[in-house]
């Protein structure tokens, strides 16, 4: 066993160095890296990035947009449950699609604003997380993921089968969002607050704009005693109610933080498409985002990012390897939880968890001395 | 009295884990319970800090009955705990892992942090350490500094010996004896049952649910029936347990035969008992 562990520090690189220069770093140099990035996430879609990143018939705006924007957004959403909380929650995609169905309800039905129908929907997912902790978060590990597997289907299911929002058919005719402006920014053609039909671009700054907004949010969050706490359940969730943490409590804030953020990514999605169906709320778009959350590094932001990012990426970017792309991608994941089990990107505390064996899903049982342990104490 | 437990009843499940348990803990007192594996132990201690539910029964602390109060608010009623098997933060730093322990409470803690790096100078050395990366003696040391941090009238103590060398038990136990002569009760559950009995005022022996005899601590290391089934009393019992010293036998066993076995993992054992845990938990 010991030998497992030698390799794995063998292989995986450590950003170490770089979060010890990170740390150090004074405040005005922070800030101009985080402009930097956002000044970066700005010019991506431009052609230049876009001829590498989506070669071919498609469209990197639309890529970015449709695909890697909302996978990000959902990625840090779930990373307040996975990552910041340690609950295993399979059915995050039903957060999604309240979002996107209360946008197709109220927009049409309704006639309800976007930006109404935004924060309606933040509020609608958030108590939909709320309905689903409520009963649930009783159960630990396994048993919540069971559910919340469950409680994922159960809400495609229900769209599915419900007259009122036309079954699978799905509902068509959601509106854009008005636009904000005709400015131009000089010198190219790129309107970005102009939400059309043609134009990716103003769709995926919008994406951006709630990124960071999420990103701000959950980093405060991550540095309060909320933070903390959340923490102390990941790592031990008795031990944390033994220290005076209401843990029921921050779970389900967990819940609902984590199911908000989804939500407002299901309403992007919707008022991009124009029209939403059952068919694109399916487990497929949970395990996907779990998968871009655990293999950036679950429990870091960036980590998160990345992972999202590439998970969004990669099967596109490869489109042409047609029907091998998946494979390539289940190998290439299996690959990571070998060499790398922690993550592309961990945080340093989250490394130190799963270094100590009980994956940050706490152990109150007694320690009993299993078959390994002679052999390891003749080494 | 401090703490007053009263015929609880705890089920896992249909399982009656406790079938009627009185214990009464005085302000001041180390209290012991002493029993073998499944007696109920450790339940009692969950129970009283708010981690299992009761069935029946009633928990009255400091006068109040708080049999229905959740865990994390007994803990600013003053019920602090070291729970089975540590509990130690393993992502967090020894730091991180004290200041969790005063979670529930604001204020200023830096005079119980220095209190309890005085009491562990071995903590102070790391501070900035990850909890996870420590030694099991180590981690216990943190555990019951962690649940001091927040000023607890009653400290629950589970098992803090387990796994450990019998220098570090000896270590420990005397940590325990100066925390209570500084004003804190201590509830005690043991398996070690000598060590428990020889630093307790009054001790409780508990089988399959039930309190089976309670008395004074220094009666119960002379009592003949304690002494054979807890203790390993005559030179025969002792001969008989020679053969499955070291090993997995260690914790199956009753404490006969822990008391020969404990010197067989010394050292090694904390360290690979958690490293044992890797591919099952992961």
């Amino acid at each position: 066993m010991s030998g497992v562990a030698s390799r794995r520090r063998g292989v995986g690189f450590s950003l170490d160095p770089l979060r010890d220069r990170w740390e150090s770093a004074p405040g005005w140099a922070r800030w101009v890296v985080y402009l930097l990035l956002i000044v970066g996430a700005l010019l991506l879609p431009s052609q230049g990035i876009g001829s590498f990143m989506a070669p071919g018939e498609s469209d990197w705006p639309t890529m970015l947009s449709d695909q890697i924007g909302i996978y990000v957004l959902l990625g840090l959403g779930l990373n307040v449950v996975v990552g910041m909380a340690g609950l295993l929650d399979l059915g995050y995609v039903a957060f999604y699609a309240v979002g996107g169905y209360t946008i197709a309800i109220f927009a049409t039905k309704y006639h309800w604003s976007f930006w109404e129908t935004l924060i309606l929907a933040i509020l609608t997912a958030s108590l939909a997380g709320v309905l689903l902790g409520a009963p649930t978060l009783r159960l630990r590990g396994d048993y919540l993921a069971i559910v919340t597997l469950g409680f994922g289907e159960i809400v495609r299911v229900t769209a599915n089968n419900l007259d009122y929002v036309n079954g699978p058919r799905g509902v068509q005719g959601i509106p854009h969002p008005p636009s904000l402006s005709e400015w131009t920014v000089a010198g190219t053609d790129i309107q970005p607050f102009k939400y059309g039909l043609l134009d990716s671009r103003p769709y995926y700054y919008l994406l951006v704009f709630l990124i960071v907004l999420a990103i701000i949010f959950v980093k405060r969050l991550e540095m309060s005693r909320v933070g903390r706490a959340w923490a102390s359940i990941r790592e031990d969730e008795d031990a944390a109610e033994l220290m005076g943490v209401p843990t029921f409590k921050f779970k389900l804030a967990a819940f609902a933080i984590g199911a908000a953020i989804g939500g407002s990514g299901g309403v992007v999605f919707a008022a991009k498409q124009t029209s939403i169906n059952p068919g694109s709320f399916t487990f497929m778009v949970s395990a996907l985002v779990l998968a871009g959350v655990v293999l950036g590094g679950s429990g870091n932001i960036p980590g998160v990012i990345v992972g999202a990012f590439l998970l969004a990426w990669l099967p596109e970017r490869f489109r042409g390897l047609s029907d091998y792309r998946m494979l390539i991608f289940g190998l290439a994941l299996v690959a990571m939880m070998i060499f790398r089990p922690e993550g592309l990107w961990p945080s340093r505390q989250r490394k130190a968890e799963l270094a100590e064996g009980t994956g940050g899903m706490g152990s109150m049982g007694a320690e009993v001395a299993g078959p390994g342990t002679a052999a390891e104490v003749t080494k | 009295m401090l703490l007053e437990i009263n015929d609880i009843h705890v089920h896992y499940g249909k399982i009656a884990a406790l079938k009627g348990i009185s214990v009464e803990v005085d302000e001041g007192e180390i209290v012991t319970l002493i029993g073998a594996n499944g007696a109920g132990k450790t339940t009692t201690l969950k129970t009283v800090s708010g981690l299992r539910p009761l069935s029946s029964g009633s928990i009255r602390f400091a006068g109040a009955d708080i049999s229905k109060m959740p865990g994390h608010k007994r803990v600013l009623a003053g019920i602090g705990q070291s729970p089975e098997g540590r509990g130690v933060f393993p992502g967090m730093t020894v730091e991180e892992n004290l200041l969790m322990g005063a979670y529930a409470r604001r204020g200023d803690f830096s005079q119980e942090l220095a209190e309890v790096y005085e009491l562990f100078p071995r903590l102070a050395e790391r501070k900035s350490q990850a909890g996870g990366t420590m030694s099991g003696g180590e981690q216990q040391m943190l555990a019951i500094g962690r649940a001091l941090m927040a000023k607890p009238k009653v400290l629950l103590l589970d098992e803090p010996s387990m796994g450990l060398a019998p220098k570090l038990v000896q270590q420990i136990f005397s940590i325990i004896v100066e925390i209570n002569r500084r004003g804190t009760t201590v509830l005690l559950v043991e398996q070690n049952a000598s060590q428990a009995l020889q630093i307790a005022h009054r001790a409780y022996v508990l089988e399959t649910g039930r309190v089976v005899k309670s008395a004074p601590a220094a009666d119960l290391l002379d009592d003949p029936q304690v002494r054979a089934a807890y203790l390993g009393g005559g030179a025969d019992a002792q001969v008989g347990t020679d053969t499955p010293a070291g090993g997995p036998a260690a914790d199956a066993s009753p404490s006969v035969a822990r008391e020969v076995s404990e010197e067989a993992p010394l050292v090694a054992a904390p360290e690979t008992v958690e490293e044992d845990d890797t591919p099952s938990s992961s």
